[in-house]
């Protein structure tokens, strides 16, 4: 990466945590710039405006989460072994760097009037949307997961995955994300199978 | 003596569909002027039927209709030995039709005894190693007329004709069903037809139109001159693939609403990224019908 890219993902990272802990609304493009220790006119620099810069951040989660599901993917495993490793990784990330995760829930879903213009539909989620069809799209041709609509079937993966996620982030769980894998896995995997 | 390259056409197993499409040529007497007919099933020629079997004449092309049956016989004859003895003798051989170049729609009855002259569906066989510098596949259930009119100008004209890996000539089988569909933009957006024979939308989503993964022209060169069956709303059964025919060839195979066959050589992963993009936006011109009719009209 060139020095020019490396200072724009570090903005993406900054603003994705700040906009994940204290709220896209409350959350400046000064409080922004201070935090990186650069000035408001150069950040401007590199994103035209808050707007925008949020529309990137949805890009950027996605395709990072897109591409840990395709290393999950492209294994030679049943697609129960896959439902697992999927289960795995979401909550790892949402413990590990739980701004992700918060990112999507919080501010991407829940301020639609910043996205509806350039992240319609699946614009800017295609990056991980893309990898859960393969996954599904594999599953059912190998025999494994039962052929129904795509989005009854990414509804109850994702919903249930980001529901409990959300429900940690609302201090609700008495149990750590982690503890959660193996059930949730075969919850899944019992819903989706043939 | 005439000059003119002999041309000698044998029926196997078939329909008469290939037969019958070249007869339907518009430039039928223009073409063959080029040749002199030895035996076409549906032209009476100077030499009859029994000339040929009795391997009185001789040929410089053999156009091979139908699918290969060893043991086979017509009029008394074997006919897979009597194709062989031409093949030997000419210095062309077209396959004309699926049949003749894959097994096609004969080889669904006796799998294991039928094929086509140079292929067992995409396996090749001996005859194609055998034969491979003088065979020229046109598969198709009928092939166009001009696209064996092709095949039999350039050889008239002494032109070189590119072949792909199968023998097929590149100009008419290196693009596929699709190129030219004039629903193309409804595929571009993703936008189904509901049901057959509308004006609007792409058959490739429900009813298991083929075009994008089979090789052919015929939106490029169209049927009677006017049309093809995409065009018309209905689904291309890809009748110039190997493995024709499929079963359920109005219905297109999804997983959780993904078509399994993918457009040729297009991976997967990158058609799903193409069609998340294409389906978040709403085209109100491509979801509107095209014309109008109200009761007067």
């Amino acid at each position: 990466m060139t020095k020019k890219e490396l200072k724009r993902e570090s903005i993406i990272q900054a603003s994705l945590k700040l906009f994940s802990s204290n709220g896209f609304h409350k959350t400046t493009i000064p409080d922004i710039a201070k935090v990186l220790g650069m000035s408001v006119g150069n950040l401007y620099n590199y994103f035209k405006s808050k707007d925008i810069l949020a529309k990137e951040i949805i890009k950027y989660t996605s395709e990072i989460l897109g591409q840990e599901i395709k290393k999950v993917n492209i294994l030679d495993i049943s697609s129960e072994e896959k439902i697992k490793k999927i289960v795995e990784l979401y909550f790892k990330m949402a413990e590990e760097k739980p701004e992700m995760i918060e990112y999507f829930l919080r501010v991407y879903l829940s301020h639609r009037e910043v996205f509806s213009d350039g992240c319609e539909g699946m614009l800017c989620v295609s990056g991980f949307v893309t990898e859960i069809m393969i996954f599904f799209d594999d599953g059912v041709e190998r025999g494994e997961l039962r052929d129904q609509d795509f989005f009854s079937a990414f509804g109850l993966f994702m919903g249930y995955l980001g529901g409990m996620v959300f429900l940690k982030g609302e201090n609700i769980l008495p149990k750590e994300l982690h503890e959660y894998i193996d059930d949730i896995s075969k919850n899944i995997y019992n819903a989706l199978k043939v | 003596m005439s000059k003119k390259p002999k041309l000698l056409w044998l029926q196997s197993l078939t329909c008469n569909g290939n037969s019958h499409s070249f007869f339907n040529h518009s430039d039928l007497f223009s073409i063959l002027s080029h040749f002199e007919l030895i035996h076409f099933p549906l032209i009476d020629t100077k030499y009859t039927l029994e000339d040929v079997l009795n391997k009185r004449v001789n040929c410089d092309i053999l156009i091979i209709e139908g699918s290969i049956k060893h043991g086979l016989e017509k009029c008394g004859v074997d006919i897979a030995t009597l194709i062989d003895y031409y093949a030997n003798e000419a210095k062309y051989i077209i396959t004309a039709g699926t049949c003749a170049t894959f097994g096609g729609m004969f080889k669904e009855y006796d799998s294991d005894n039928i094929n086509g002259f140079a292929f067992d569906r995409d396996k090749a066989i001996d005859n194609f190693s055998k034969f491979r510098k003088k065979l020229i596949s046109l598969p198709g259930c009928p092939i166009h007329p001009k696209w064996l009119s092709y095949v039999l100008l350039m050889i008239a004209n002494k032109k070189n004709i590119p072949l792909d890996d199968k023998n097929r000539p590149q100009e008419l089988y290196s693009i596929t069903v699709h190129t030219g569909c004039v629903r193309n933009e409804y595929f571009e957006w993703k936008i189904d037809t509901h049901g057959f024979g509308h004006k609007e939308g792409c058959s490739f989503y429900e009813n298991g139109c083929q075009g994008p993964f089979t090789r052919g022209s015929c939106n490029k060169i169209l049927w009677n001159d006017v049309s093809s069956k995409t065009i018309i709303g209905t689904p291309c059964f890809g009748c110039t693939e190997p493995d024709f025919p499929k079963e359920r060839l109005f219905f297109t195979k999804t997983n959780m609403g993904i078509p399994q066959k993918m457009p040729l050589e297009v991976p997967k992963r990158a058609y799903l990224t193409i069609t998340g993009v294409a389906k978040s936006f709403n085209i109100k011109r491509l979801e509107r019908k095209l014309i109008e009719y109200n009761n007067d009209n």
